[in-house]
């Protein structure tokens, strides 16, 4: 995930060691200030900041004139300011490039699982792993990382300094760091539930208060507005006592862990004192100590926090890779385009879901250019046979062949490109109608886009809108009816041109007249291209060139709208719902 | 719709929106009293800890002597537990006013939603209402707790800190001044656009979580337009405008920091040089020169702070107002002052005192249209008997769902007359019609919970036996028994664990236990199959006998034995009488049935 930016973490890291730098370098200026230039004691050990004192005239000209120590401090706050903006800037970078990345990969991914597992997503927990999950291990890589080094790196330098100055006072600056590392790490581990019964009765509040908004005709017309008040003010009640619990925990510990950090910086100072009245130590090696113990403490309890939330970052990225490693949709070895105007061909084809059988054995033909109108019950599988004719389940046995060439070999993508369906339950994107309507094809003209709203019926109810096709559709637009979704999704597929189409049972949000003029137009513009026609309605279906009725895993009867009215079968008696009413006008009378 | 997305950030301090806040605050007066003590004396002691350091400097370090170092030392942890107990004091006292104040607005909040009339519901998403009742609430607690305790702890500080320099040095304080306001100047600038800039990086993350649920539940119809690429472009697109966004926010708020400690570090120079000086020259000592260090050294931080609140307090600001506009809608059903005096409200009903209703309800020239403008009925009249089934007929928008949305007074007359026993229905609160009404969805509504708290929803007094006889009358009995806790079974958010007919039928049983006078059924039965229909087609009729009822349906079956069916068209009654007069008629009704008739049988065998 990481790879190609990560030369942005190194640099970061470089600038993050530069700040450490100035951190501890900044006390130096100061010691040596009030040791070696206001008091007149030998400059001794060999600082890592000599350099700068030898650069700016030595300590003999910083005795001479203070403001060489003052503009040192300065120079040195400036190469700190510039390593913190650096760091900030490079972490930021990598972290967000990372992220996109992340991002990028899990939606190309999600993109390209296969069918199957769209039928079976749980879009709620897919869309909680590709944002918080992400952001979690984003927040890891942007910020705790850095931190984390940032706080090993000053400590150990801090520490080396200070050890060779005085070995009793360094051993009295760290004595407290362990216990402030633990009592944070053990308080955050520990209070996570606290924070999590809190989260979780936000959630329940949410539901409450949205399942009164949404139900509020409910509410009303039992007259339990008062029932509703008090479950509200029980659940706001519980949420207010949870989230105020929370924050006296915090109280407790924010006040506890300053007692440890403030007694921890007093205990330096203090021991200091008795050890320069020894006469072991300088004032300004107390003030550097009272100082570095004071930069330790703060990110040492902060360092806490950020590793208990350690094991919370490890199971986010878990969870990403759980979405990543699933296998995604591959086609078959060889499998290219081919022309698809031609007959179609099914030979004892089998299809199962694993769990459930729903072809047996099923043969027939169709030739080019001929309308297939489809009758099943619902769950007989007639989706299913247009699913496998665009390959979005993979057929198990048998043989099915379009234009002479095995289905199998056909590549998806072209089969995808060239074949037009419309799924029974179409999905339109949050874009205006017209960028609905756009995505069929790259370049498509006007007058094509036109024509095929035409075709679809939906030419009028479009105009009609304010914004005609620059309307919005979708929540933050305008929503649409079923029948009007059905008829853009239908004019969005004919755009295509396709060489096969497929209507899923698409026009059974469409009133009676409107299907008919729809197909009407439809036989029209696509003479000789071989499409199939799913629905429940007779209407839909009496006029196509053949009709194939499904039950049980089979064709049960193939035949015209005579021929199947001529005999008996399921096709039978749905038409005769049509006689029966005059018969049952007469009983009623 | 376009005025609810609108989030206004830019407007100036408007002293009136935080006014309207206080009448939520003075409940916790003491509470503030202390916040607003101790913040300060966190203030202070922020200013005496390098003061102590430097005394003991000049006294102990400078002398080296340790004589009465014990009171210094014993001082010094007094200091430390005041410190201690003082930021568990104001923790705790923010946390309180945070949280207490949030949940007394949500809970004000959703007392006036109790209160609103169904025109507010019509015009006003919910994602919108939600969103006032739960960030606004948690920002608006925020700034009155923790960002006082900022300013204040912030301005205490920055008093302390100067008044201790001008005691140490004037000329150097005074040299410090001028600092101050390169640091509030910078600080207000940063402040804002960091807050700017996040609010925007995470107006783009809120899109990249809508693409990702758009490229999930739209990936079935991705696949059959061979749409992956283009959508992972566009995609691509906004991720990397989020990481623009974001690359901004850091870089914005990781310069801030370096150009104040730049800024700081310039004082910091001076008083080392000054300072210096004036140690060598004997007119300051080592102690206070440190102290004096630390005070320059430390001035950003209350600045920051003080800083950052002023940039919330836009936010905040807009929240008030939001969440103010709510509480202030004045509904446009209410129940009048003397017959809430008389019979009470929802808050406090007087049952007492109602009258029984026996079902006679007479619409008396009524009018009506939508806020939205749209006339829906105009001087309509309709007498309805005591115990009569009404079957309201016709197309979408032809006013059925309005004459209904009328009884139940979701909805009054804007001119005209609405009687039930010969009486106008506002001369009593909503509160008793509602009490008497039983009411069906065709979009059952259930509430999260198990099914016995959903059936009681009708009737909260209602016993076991009640539950369960209710539960039988609608035929739910059987499911209800299936299912592994029975009536125990949690049926979800929204009763997404049942299926639709499963939740009709409990809705169904939720209606019947409250005994109703008047029955509403707006297309009750449309999501049950006809097996079921058939079963729970008795009940209804069983339950309907002697009570008005009201019925909007779909289904023939329960049509048909309506006393009187009314066909409505552009809110007229166009055809009225019963089943086989109209039949005989051969017009609207006659075609509406047969359309129907079809429909219906052919997915009967189908199903």
């Amino acid at each position: 995930m990481t790879r190609g930016h990560f030369w942005m973490f190194v640099v970061a890291m470089f600038f993050a060691v530069g700040s450490a730098v100035g951190n501890f370098s900044l006390p130096l200026i100061v010691r040596i200030t009030i040791d070696n230039v206001i008091d007149t004691q030998p400059l001794g050990n060999n600082f890592m900041v000599m350099w700068l004192v030898d650069l700016l005239g030595g300590i003999d000209g910083w005795r001479e004139n203070i403001w060489l120590a003052a503009a040192a401090h300065l120079i040195i706050a400036v190469f700190l300011s510039l390593c913190i903006f650096g760091r900030q800037r490079l972490i930021a970078l990598f972290g967000e490039n990372t992220a996109k990345r992340m991002k990028d990969s899990l939606y190309d991914h999600i993109q390209k699982l296969p069918y199957n597992y769209h039928v079976h997503a749980k879009t709620g927990d897919l869309i909680q792993r590709c944002t918080s999950d992400v952001e979690m291990v984003r927040r890891f890589l942007q910020q705790q990382s850095v931190e984390i080094a940032r706080a090993v790196f000053f400590t150990s330098i801090a520490l080396a300094i200070m050890l060779t100055i005085n070995v009793t006072l360094t051993l009295v600056t760290i004595a407290f760091l362990p216990i402030i590392f633990i009592f944070s790490y053990v308080f955050f581990k520990s209070v996570r539930r606290v924070f999590k019964q809190a989260d979780e009765k936000e959630g329940e509040l949410t539901t409450v208060l949205q399942e009164s908004l949404t139900g509020i005709r409910v509410v009303r017309a039992f007259g339990r507005a008062r029932f509703e008040v008090d479950k509200f003010t029980e659940k706001n009640t519980e949420f207010k006592d949870l989230q105020f619990k929370q924050m006296k925990y915090l109280s407790w510990y924010w006040s506890a862990s300053d007692m440890l950090c403030f007694g921890q910086i007093t205990l330096t100072f203090i021991v200091g004192v008795f050890l320069t009245y020894n006469g072991t130590l300088l004032t300004g090696e107390l003030v550097l100590f009272s100082m570095y113990a004071a930069m330790m403490v703060w990110p040492i309890r902060q360092l806490g926090r950020v590793l208990s939330d350690l094991g919370r970052t490890q199971v986010a990225l878990g969870r990403i890779y759980e979405v990543l490693d699933e296998a995604v949709e591959t086609d078959t070895e060889g499998a290219a385009p081919h022309d698809l105007r031609g007959d179609i061909a099914f030979k004892n084809v089998d299809f199962d879901y694993g769990d459930r059988n729903i072809f047996k054995n099923i043969s027939f033909e169709i030739k080019k250019g001929e309308t297939i109108a489809i009758l099943g019950a619902t769950g007989s599988g007639k989706s299913t046979l247009m699913h496998i004719l665009l390959r979005l389940y993979d057929y198990k046995s048998g043989s099915i062949t379009i234009n002479g060439k095995e289905l199998r070999n056909i590549s998806k993508d072209h089969l995808r490109r060239v074949v037009g369906m419309v799924l029974q339950e179409p999905f339109l994107y949050s874009k205006t109608i017209m960028g609905n309507l756009q995505m069929a094809k790259d370049d498509v003209r006007e007058a094509e886009i036109f024509a095929a709203t035409k075709t679809a019926s939906a030419h009028g109810f479009i105009e009609e809108f304010e914004e005609g096709y620059d309307t919005l559709v979708g929540e933050r637009g305008v929503t649409l009816s079923g029948g009007q979704k059905q008829r853009v999704a239908i004019a969005r597929t004919l755009i295509k041109n396709s060489e096969l189409l497929i209507f899923d049972d698409s026009l059974s949000a469409v009133d009676t007249e409107t299907d008919a003029q729809i197909r009407a137009a439809l036989s029209e513009r696509s003479t000789d291209v071989t499409t199939f026609i799913i629905s429940q309605r007779i209407t839909t279906l009496m006029d196509a060139d053949r009709i194939f009725v499904i039950e049980g895993g089979a064709v049960s009867d193939i035949g015209t709208h005579e021929e199947l009215t001529a005999r008996d079968g399921l096709y039978k008696r749905i038409w005769e719902i049509q006689s029966m009413l005059e018969q049952d006008f007469m009983k009623e009378n | 719709m376009q005025h609810f997305e609108e989030q206004d950030y830019d407007k100036k301090f408007d002293i009136g929106t935080w006014k309207k806040i206080l009448q939520f605050c003075a409940k916790y007066k003491r509470d503030f009293v202390w916040l607003f003590i101790s913040s300060a004396v966190l203030g202070v002691l922020a200013a005496i800890i390098p003061f102590m350091t430097g005394y003991a400097i000049d006294n102990f370090v400078y002398y080296r002597t340790v004589e009465g170092i014990g009171g210094f030392i014993a001082l010094f942890v007094v200091v430390m537990i005041v410190q201690s107990l003082t930021v568990l004091g104001f923790i705790y006292m923010a946390g309180r006013i945070e949280t207490y104040v949030a949940a007394d607005v949500r809970e004000a909040g959703f007392h006036q939603l109790q209160r609103l009339s169904f025109s507010y519901f019509d015009n006003t998403p919910t994602g919108w209402i939600m969103a006032r009742l739960t960030s606004d609430t948690f920002s608006i607690g925020h700034i009155i707790s923790f960002g006082i305790v900022d300013i204040v702890w912030g301005i205490f500080v920055l008093i302390s800190y100067y008044t201790f320099m001008f005691i140490i040095d004037a000329r150097l304080a005074f040299l410090m001044l001028l600092i101050m306001p390169v640091l509030i100047i910078v600080s207000v600038f940063f402040q804002r656009r960091i807050l700017k800039a996040h609010r925007e990086s995470r107006k783009i993350n809120s899109k990249i979580t809508a693409a990702y649920n758009e490229g999930i539940t739209g990936a079935k119809t991705t696949k059959t337009l061979m749409r992956e690429r283009r959508n992972f472009d566009e995609f691509s697109d906004l991720t990397g405008g989020m990481r623009r966004a974001s690359v901004r926010a850091a870089t914005i708020s990781g310069m801030y920091f370096p150009v104040i400690l730049a800024i700081t570090a310039i004082g910091v120079a001076v008083v080392l040089g000054e300072g210096g000086m004036g140690v060598i020259a004997g007119v300051l000592t080592l102690g206070v020169f440190f102290a004096f260090m630390r005070y320059t050294n430390d001035m950003f931080e209350p600045i920051s702070q003080i800083a950052q609140v002023w940039a919330e307090m836009q936010g905040a600001q807009a929240s008030i107002e939001r969440t103010i506009t709510l509480l202030e809608v004045v509904p446009d059903i209410e129940d009048r002052p003397d017959v809430i005096e008389k019979y009470g409200d929802f808050e406090n009903p007087k049952p007492e005192n109602w009258k029984k209703i026996h079902g006679r309800i007479s619409f008396k020239d009524v009018t009506f249209k939508y806020k939205t403008g749209e006339q829906v009925l105009e001087r309509f009249n309709l007498e309805v008997r005591q115990g009569e089934k009404i079957a309201l007929v016709g197309e979408t928008g032809s006013g059925k769902s309005t004459i209904v949305n009328l009884i139940c007074r979701f909805y009054e007359p804007v001119e005209g007359q609405i009687l039930i026993d010969g009486m106008d229905y506002r001369e009593h609160p909503q509160i008793w019609l509602q009490s008497n009404l039983g009411y069906v969805l065709q979009s059952p509504h259930l509430f999260s919970g198990s099914i016995r708290d959903n059936i009681r929803y009708g009737n909260l007094e209602a016993t076991e036996e009640q539950i369960i006889e209710a539960a039988k009358t609608v035929d739910a009995w059987n499911f209800i028994q299936n299912m592994e806790e029975g009536m125990d079974t949690d049926v979800g958010e929204g009763g997404n664990r049942l299926s639709t007919g499963e939740k009709q039928l409990i809705s169904f049983a939720r209606a019947i236990i409250k005994d109703p006078a008047i029955f509403v059924l707006d297309e009750a039965t449309s999501s049950i199959d006809t097996e079921t229909e058939q079963k729970i087609q008795n009940a209804i009729l069983k339950i309907l006998e002697g009570r008005t009822s009201f019925i909007v349906a779909h289904r023939l079956s329960t049509i048909r034995h309506c006393d009187r069916i009314l066909v409505i068209d552009q809110g007229r009654i166009i055809e009225e009488g019963n089943h086989k007069q109209l039949l005989a008629k051969k017009g609207h009704y006659f075609n509406l049935y047969t359309n129907q008739f079809k429909k219906e049988e052919q997915s009967r065998l189908l199903s």
